[in-house]
């Protein structure tokens, strides 16, 4: 366990060396930060001594370890736009963010079992097939869209939740549901596909022909083990989690780091552009080791080797 | 071991069980035909490809006509609409249905030429690792990994911070961020295929690499191929559609999906009908997408099939 564990740490620095390389070539080689920084009608030897005190005349190499040193310390540079801090700016908006994510995954996560495990149990019926066509609407549709349709009839013809904003458990509703719905469709799929492979099990023929109740068989027997494969799905749902999160947060003015990346896009504010990004990776790596460990855990067939 | 020398492998595997000797497209439109999905997904797909191509004949108004005497006209079943704008103007009086015809060839654009040279890198990567091993496959499969564990929108959101967005840069910046998931499962197929007699035979008789990668390599995986190419075009038209209404994406006087519910947002108090119409056409033109790779997948991967109907066996 104890070697695994390293091991999956190890693999994290290339994948850090992976973003604070693209994000330096394209920050710092490819745009042009000192027209960023400066008013369009600066002289150019204002550009110059900017582009000396910025350091953009050291050899590349020199450039890229001084930019991810000052990462590490955690320095990402000042917002023009607010004149703040890039990072604690991102970070002051993490609760947000993570408050909407969890709620999101529990609407998903009430979706997809009772309905997965449903229309597996119903496979082929008429309810299967309106379920299974249920996760593919789910999954065509945009959930900005959604998001807008929701507004629309939740918020502006019958006015049961607010329009947007964060404050009271109202205004988590329907950005939650939002943002859960594509991620329950995916979900439901894969569930009602893991339960039918456990369906044609040995062990659970056996227990059939044992005599155990229906409910029994579908809740002791299957539906444990097909509980490995979702806690895989929940981990590889993050990455949905994350740019679902970004425009959700956009239609309904949720004030989580999403809604600020996207305004810094925009806004061409590149410290907090880099700032977000860094600090979205990071928990998305984060959730990544910890389904990971928690799969490890579920199933102890898995080797750590 | 044995199955390598019945012919019937080397042929397509969608021809193993049908012995006729019918033309190849008679043979297609028969398979499809049995799928009910299958075959309204193709209808779909044909009707947005044909109204991509001929987007300028078939709308009834300049879509970027603004039109002051008929600003946020309601669709024509609604009162106080008429046929003369079957889905109502905007704020600027432009007709939505014109615009949304035209917007098609904005989705389609994206949606199939980031695929394409997102599959290009993916398949030349998944390739090359796959067929050498060694060294260069723990390199490049190190780099797929890393960028796996990081959601991609991350990347483009800062390839779009830094440069001037265009269709084009949409195109590049999503093919480039894309190709990840192609390299991974091209390379998973090369590397069972590199173990099959007979490209252990073609190497034996001194054939060079080149040939075979793509005599023997590549015809073997085109199937897996277009299955998820297929798929991942649909995801890239709601990538597209979503970066668009962020901003980010398509801008004025380009007309996009995306961008045309960025405009109907501010009016949905009053005029539903502006947000609503381009949203209905993403999700059709998904839809029909995602019904036609899932008929892809099942005719030219009989292994998904099995597996997705839950027999193990």
């Amino acid at each position: 366990m104890r070697k695994y564990l390293i091991r999956r740490l190890l693999q994290i620095i290339p994948v850090l060396f992976i973003i604070t390389f693209v994000v330096f070539v394209l920050v710092y080689k490819a745009g042009d930060p000192v027209a960023l920084m400066l008013p369009e009608d600066a002289s150019e030897s204002d550009r110059a001594a900017m582009r000396e005190a910025l350091g953009l005349n050291e050899p590349f190499l020199v450039q890229y370890f001084s930019f991810v040193g000052d990462l590490v310390k955690g320095d990402f540079g000042t917002s023009f736009r607010s004149n703040q801090e890039a990072l604690p700016l991102v970070l002051e908006r993490l609760p947000a963010t993570l408050e909407l994510a969890a709620a999101s995954m529990i609407v998903a996560i009430i979706l997809a079992i009772p309905l997965g495990i449903y229309s597996a149990r119903k496979q082929n019926t008429l309810t299967d097939l309106f379920i299974t066509g249920g996760s593919v609407l789910g999954k065509a549709m945009p959930n900005f869209w959604l998001g807008i349709i929701l507004i629309l009839l939740f918020a502006v013809n019958v006015q049961m939740f607010p329009v947007s904003g964060r404050g009271s458990l109202m205004h988590l509703v329907l950005p939650a549901i939002t943002l859960g719905t594509g991620i329950a469709a995916e979900m439901t799929r894969l569930i009602r596909s893991s339960m039918l492979e456990i369906f044609n099990q040995d062990y659970i023929r056996t227990a059939k022909s044992k005599g155990v109740s229906n409910s029994v068989l579908v809740y002791k027997h299957a539906f444990r083990n097909s509980l490995i494969p979702v806690v895989t799905i929940m981990g590889l749902q993050i990455s949905h989690l994350v740019s679902g999160a970004l425009i959700t947060e956009t239609v309904f003015a949720w004030p989580g780091v999403g809604q600020l990346l996207i305004q810094a896009v925009n806004g061409r504010d590149m410290a907090v552009v880099q700032a977000a990004v860094f600090v979205i990776a990071l928990l998305v790596i984060i959730v990544n080791l910890l389904t990971d460990l928690a799969y490890r855990l579920l199933d102890p067939r898995i080797h750590y080797s | 071991m044995e199955a390598e020398s019945k012919p019937v492998m080397t042929l397509p595997r969608v021809n193993a069980g049908m012995k006729t000797s019918s033309h190849p497209l008679k043979r297609w439109t028969k398979l499809l035909l049995q799928s009910r999905t299958g075959t309204v997904g193709m209808i779909i797909v044909l009707g947005v490809i044909f109204v991509a191509v001929f987007a300028d004949l078939i709308a009834p108004h300049n879509p970027a006509a603004n039109n002051l005497s008929n600003i946020m006209q309601p669709p024509a079943w609604v009162a106080g609409g008429s046929w003369d704008f079957a889905l109502g103007t905007d704020n600027l009086g432009r007709d939505i249905l014109s615009r949304i015809i035209v917007g098609t060839r904005v989705s389609l654009l994206v949606g199939v030429f980031s695929v394409v040279l997102a599959g290009l890198i993916g398949l030349v990567v998944g390739i090359v690792a796959g067929y050498y091993g060694g060294w260069l496959d723990n390199v490049l499969m190190r780099l797929v990994d890393s960028f796996l564990a990081i959601p991609s929108i991350l990347f483009i959101l800062v390839f779009l911070s830094v440069f001037e967005p265009s269709i084009t840069l949409l195109i590049v910046v999503i093919g480039l961020t894309n190709w990840v998931t192609y390299a991974r499962v091209v390379r998973g197929e090369v590397l069972s295929i590199k173990e099959r007699e007979y490209v252990k035979a073609s190497k034996s008789i001194g054939t060079s690499h080149r040939t075979i990668m793509l005599r023997h390599i590549l015809p073997n995986i085109v199937s897996s191929f277009i299955v998820i190419s297929a798929l991942s075009v649909a995801t890239t038209i709601i990538l597209e559609a979503s970066l668009s209404f962020l901003g980010l994406g398509i801008q004025p006087p380009d007309v996009s999906w995306g961008a045309m519910l960025t405009d109907g947002r501010n009016y949905l108090a009053t005029n539903w009908w502006v947000a609503t119409f381009p949203g209905v056409a993403i999700v059709i033109t998904v839809l029909g997408i995602i019904f036609l790779g899932d008929w892809l997948r099942d005719v030219l991967d009989p292994r998904a099939q099995v597996s997705r109907k839950g027999g193990g066996k």
